[in-house]
């Protein structure tokens, strides 16, 4: 006979009351991803080089080219920006580099903070084109 | 006069540098973007452009059914563009048969190959209901829908060996016999929808008489870079819009051959008058159609008479659902998706800021006691 994990009833319904168990919190789901957002991203300059905030290599984990190339392309964008290229260093390592150099004009950590903000608006640009695209195309088609 | 067309000629030359990629007969050149500040064939040197190019975007819908659509987005980089594919394909997640527990299996499919079977089917269920389970949690109401799957194939008493008619009952396993059972709230929560296999007719084993199968299987919230099973679309794939340019006219009997270069539809011979005679033109009508066969550049008569491209920044999409998602909720998707790494990276930065900050105030505090002592 196989043991068959038991099935716990209502242990985690969304319901209004199981806010009460938060006491002394009140957004207890930020706080909890913030314990995990922690480890996601890690920013050195390279060892043994002189620390300079214009140069300076992201490790973001978890992540692979499809953020990678995205930020990327972004982050070049920026006229301020002398290099910026990614490389994940091994495939069996779930890790992304961004190596970020800048002008005297700004630092990599603004180019990379730059950044992700143009690709979120940039997403966000995308979604309203197409939901807009999408509305008339249902419109004109009488798609309910 | 003779000057300015030369100057107006080679402006096209580089519009076509920086906006297309060109294929040639056996090759294919100016591929890369040059859309970035400094770089030489760029149309605005030093601006910033990620402002720019976000102003100058242009989607629209091709075609659609609720599974099935085919749309444009022009104006973003292959980057964005491949970026989204990914997702769609990789990180939008759907419900899949997860868990197995075979009670019993005396047909000839082993355990294994049965589970793995299940596990393929698309289940008609709304992944945002329900949380990703964890590997340390249990399964419960919010993370896992739960399915029992009992059959036991039969001889058909009615069919006896000589007379036409199924000899078996039972004989074929379809997915219409997974078996959604409500646990928790779940009847109650799902009340109005149906929760089960996208299709009935997915044929999961075959029996013989005395065989039988009884399971239970558990669903669980995945994404398809853990497994393609999770992957909320059959297809998720773009292309470059091709464009054909005519350098000069083509005329006559050329025409008729020039457009049998294409795919149907894409190149259409017309009657012109030219210099007071009728005479057969061809004309490009359509090159969304066209395969990029480049049949066309194998013959001479057209040498330096046509030029094939694709324009670098016109993408045409094609998403393809299982059946699960609606084909245009997997692209808002994977939007919010891209969105949300950037959102939960931007957090991840302000901490590591102020956690370095701390760590050098404390320092800087350390070495004014050391100083004091």
């Amino acid at each position: 006979m196989i043991d068959i994990p038991g099935f716990l009833r209502n242990s985690r319904i969304r319901t209004v009351d199981n806010t009460d168990n938060n006491s002394n919190n009140g957004n207890p789901e930020e706080n909890n991803s913030d314990f995990e957002v922690n480890d996601i991203l890690n920013f050195y300059t390279e060892k043994g080089s002189v620390a300079d905030p214009q140069s300076m290599t992201f490790s973001i984990s978890g992540e692979d080219h499809t953020l990678g190339n995205a930020l990327r392309y972004i982050i070049i964008q920026n006229p301020e920006v002398e290099y910026c290229g990614y490389s994940i260093p091994h495939p069996s390592e779930d890790k992304l580099n961004i190596r970020i150099q800048t002008t005297e004009n700004t630092t990599a950590i603004d180019a990379m903070r730059k950044g992700l903000e143009d690709l979120k608006s940039l997403c966000a640009k995308i979604s309203e084109t197409f939901y807009k695209a999408n509305r008339d195309f249902d419109e004109k088609n009488d798609i309910s | 006069m003779k000057k300015s067309k030369r100057a107006s000629t080679a402006r096209d030359h580089l519009e076509v540098l920086q906006t297309r990629v060109v294929v040639e007969r056996d090759n294919v050149s100016s591929i890369s973007s040059s859309d970035f500040p400094f770089h030489t064939s760029n149309r605005y040197p030093n601006h910033d452009l990620a402002e720019k190019s976000r102003n100058k975007i242009i989607v629209a819908i091709e075609k659609k059914s609720q599974y099935d659509m085919e749309f444009d987005i022009i104006g973003i980089d292959a980057s964005i563009a491949n970026a989204l594919r990914r997702i769609m394909i990789a990180e939008v997640p759907t419900m899949a048969i997860e868990k197995v527990f075979i009670y019993d299996n005396t047909s000839i499919v082993q355990d294994e190959v049965l589970a793995h079977r299940l596990g393929l089917i698309p289940i008609k269920a709304d992944p945002d209901e329900f949380d990703f389970k964890q590997s340390t949690e249990h399964p419960t109401d919010q993370n896992t829908i739960v399915f029992k799957l009992k059959q036991e194939c039969k001889r058909n008493p009615k069919t006896s060996v000589d007379e036409k008619g199924p000899l078996y009952i039972n004989h074929n396993v379809y997915s219409i016999a997974l078996i959604w059972e409500p646990k928790g709230d779940q009847a109650e929560r799902f009340k109005d929808v149906t929760i089960g296999p996208v299709h009935d007719d997915i044929l999961i084993a075959q029996m013989r008489p005395g065989q039988k199968i009884e399971l239970e299987a558990h669903c669980e919230k995945g994404c398809g870079k853990e497994h393609a099973k999770w992957s909320p679309v059959a297809t998720a794939s773009y292309r470059l819009m091709p464009e054909i340019i005519l350098k000069e006219e083509i005329t006559g009997d050329l025409a008729d051959k020039f457009a049998s270069c294409f795919a149907s539809g894409v190149v259409e011979v017309e009657n012109k008058m030219v210099d007071g005679e009728l005479k057969k033109v061809a004309k490009v009508v359509n090159s969304r159609l066209d395969t990029v066969s480049r049949e066309v550049l194998r013959h001479k008569e057209f040498e330096g008479k046509v030029q094939l491209t694709r324009i670098r920044d016109h993408f045409i999409f094609r998403v393809e659902s299982t059946g699960i998602l609606d084909s245009e909720k997997i692209v808002f998707d994977s939007l919010q998706i891209l969105s949300s790494k950037c959102t939960m990276l931007l957090k991840a930065l302000d901490i590591k800021l102020k956690e370095k900050e701390e760590t050098e105030t404390s320092q800087n505090n350390e070495n004014a006691m050391e100083l004091d002592a």
